[in-house]
């Protein structure tokens, strides 16, 4: 492991009901390393172990066999200070009505920060700052109920919740989800911009391979709660044969790409990006002539 | 023309955010949805399209307006067994429609509120779950399914029920591609059974798929057409804040720098097509 590292994990295996009729392996061996600073992207079917996996980044779930680090420090440990990691590891749930208890957007956002102890002044430096952060007004919106927030408001109000505790670490699970398209990009590029002007780490697991394309350096790739492969957005997508064989999306410009490919066509399945897919296409047609 | 299966009439809805304020959210909304219509609605977030899907099952009522699902009035108390009979819902969120500690159970918890005999109860379940591909987890605990697995579950304890229109809620954006595209495969066979379809999404392939799109925007509709007409619309419905498919912007793409290539196109399938017709018209592959 080297000095830059910030969160590892090694062999990390879950069972659900252990010993039970019920008994269900999640995570059968998972072993990533993350830098501090990097995007990274877990990708994987449904019951991949995703979900299982990420819960346990903030504590949320101790290893039970294999180890979980973050800068170092165990958590396995059961002297593990959960409230400092989870100060250092925010994590953003799939469905952020669960995340959302207060009756008022601002209070709901200051919650985190006034546990922390923080005084009045910073707390409130610090909801202004995440609100504009996720694209909500402070002025606007801190004093409005939270229960009738759309689906999509709700999740930006989660998010800032846990932006304002500052983590070193954000941890996403499928972050644009029930985002219109507007929103959607909105949001990845804050996240963008969390991750390389504040060096902020991110960690999120997606289904949606756009996302994952515009959004991750590296990419881990989950089945059958393992990890089979890790690389850049080109040269996973550029793998076809593990992403059809574990069942798992690529970015529709690839698909696009792949199916030419399969009719003869002598496309370059790295150019995911929808302008290098297009000029792909583009020189293609102009190589057919009479 | 057929009689209008669902009929909007006018409604009107908001929500009260404190003591002083209210924010409108639909705007005297009218539209008819027909029998075997395949119907998409689309809208940034906070456009109304989720509280307008709630008002055809009546979840929500019209604060002025009528919604009439089959001839029947949503307002009327004693009617609300029989619409949601007809109107199956199906939300974005799983965990919120799961009720049974076993995945078959959960399915059949709706056909036993309904008084369906045991006897067609089995057939009924083996179809819902076979139609969402989730046969062999019938015997899971559903909490264990991972959120993909949950809303599938969710799907069929709705289907199981046969309803006459399937309501939609974003079902979808939890779904990984194959999961969304399994779904997608079942609503299609649903609707090409004479099912109708309403749902509201994001994704834009998705609208692609369905024979209507309505676009709202402040609670009100401001686009109604077919899917091919209104994703020509390319800056209006940006500054909607909505997009349009990935095919779209391809073909758009690639007829800016080869105008022979059609622009209008919305299915990937469109593309391969497009790619084929134009390379066997040019000739041969010379590199």
């Amino acid at each position: 492991m080297s000095d830059s590292t910030i969160l590892e994990v090694k062999d990390l295996q879950h069972i659900y009901m252990e010993k039970t009729p019920l008994e269900h392996q999640a995570l059968s061996g998972v072993s990533l390393s993350v830098e501090e600073g990097e995007s990274i992207a877990i990708i994987g079917n449904t019951g991949s172990g995703k979900s299982t996996l990420i819960q346990h980044f903030n504590g949320l779930m101790r290893p039970q066999r294999g180890e979980v680090t973050v800068e170092g420090q165990y958590l396995s440990d059961p002297k593990l200070d959960v409230k400092a990691l989870r100060r250092k590891v925010g994590l953003v749930f799939q469905n952020p009505e669960d995340q959302i208890f207060e009756k008022l957007i601002g209070d709901d956002i200051a919650y985190g920060p006034l546990k922390m102890g923080l005084p009045l002044k910073e707390v409130r430096d610090r909801v202004k700052w995440a609100m504009e952060l996720v694209g909500l007004s402070f002025e606007e919106l801190k004093d409005r109920v939270t229960y009738a927030l759309s689906g999509g408001q709700k999740r930006k109000v989660a998010l800032a919740g846990v932006l304002a505790l500052k983590p070193k670490i954000l941890v996403l699970d499928e972050p644009t989800a029930g985002l219109d398209p507007r929103s959607r990009q909105e949001l990845l590029d804050q996240i963008v911009r969390l991750n390389e002007k504040e060096n902020m780490t991110v960690i999120f697991v997606s289904h949606n391979m756009e996302e994952v394309a515009y959004l991750a350096k590296r990419i881990y790739v989950l089945a059958d709660g393992r990890n089979l492969i890790d690389g850049t957005p080109g040269d996973i997508f550029g793998n076809s044969e593990v992403l059809s064989k574990h069942h798992i999306g690529a970015p529709q410009t690839v698909e696009i790409l792949a199916q030419l490919k399969a009719r003869g066509y002598p496309v370059n399945l790295k150019a995911y990006e929808i302008e290098t897919a297009a000029k792909e296409m583009v020189s293609v047609l102009q190589s057919f002539r009479r | 023309m057929s009689q209008p299966f669902i009929q909007v009439e006018g409604i009107s809805f908001e929500y009260t955010i404190n003591n002083h304020k209210t924010v409108p959210v639909l705007e005297n909304v009218s539209f008819d949805v027909h029998p075997g219509e395949y119907v998409t609605i689309i809208g940034h977030n906070g456009s109304g399209k989720s509280t307008l899907s709630k008002h055809f099952n009546g979840i929500l009522k019209p604060l002025s307006g009528n919604i009439y699902v089959d001839g029947l009035n949503t307002r009327e108390a004693n009617l609300q067994r029989e619409i949601r009979q007809k109107v199956g819902m199906v939300f974005q969120h799983p965990d919120n429609q799961i009720v049974a500690t076993i995945v078959e159970d959960d399915v059949a918890f709706g056909l036993e509120n309904i008084g369906v005999p045991s006897s067609e109860m089995k057939a009924r379940i083996d179809f819902a779950l076979d139609a969402v591909g989730m046969s062999e987890f019938r015997k899971r605990p559903p909490h264990h399914l991972s959120g993909g697995q949950k809303q599938r579950v969710a799907i069929a304890g709705i289907l199981a029920m046969k309803p006459d229109c399937l309501v939609l809620d974003e079902a979808t954006s939890m779904l990984d591609t194959y999961g969304r595209r399994d779904i997608l495969d079942v609503v299609r066979r649903l609707n090409n059974d004479g099912m109708t379809i309403v749902s509201v999404t994001h994704h834009m392939s998705e609208v692609a798929e369905a024979s209507r799109v309505i676009v709202i925007e402040k609670g009100q509709i401001v686009l109604d057409g077919a899917p091919r007409e209104i994703f020509q619309q390319y800056e209006l419905l940006h500054q909607l804040q909505l997009d349009v498919p990935l095919a779209s912007q391809l073909a758009r793409l690639v007829h800016e720098y080869d105008n022979e290539f059609q622009a209008d196109l919305i299915h990937n399938e469109e593309i391969i097509q497009e790619v084929m017709r134009l390379s066997a018209k040019r000739g041969v592959y010379v590199g």
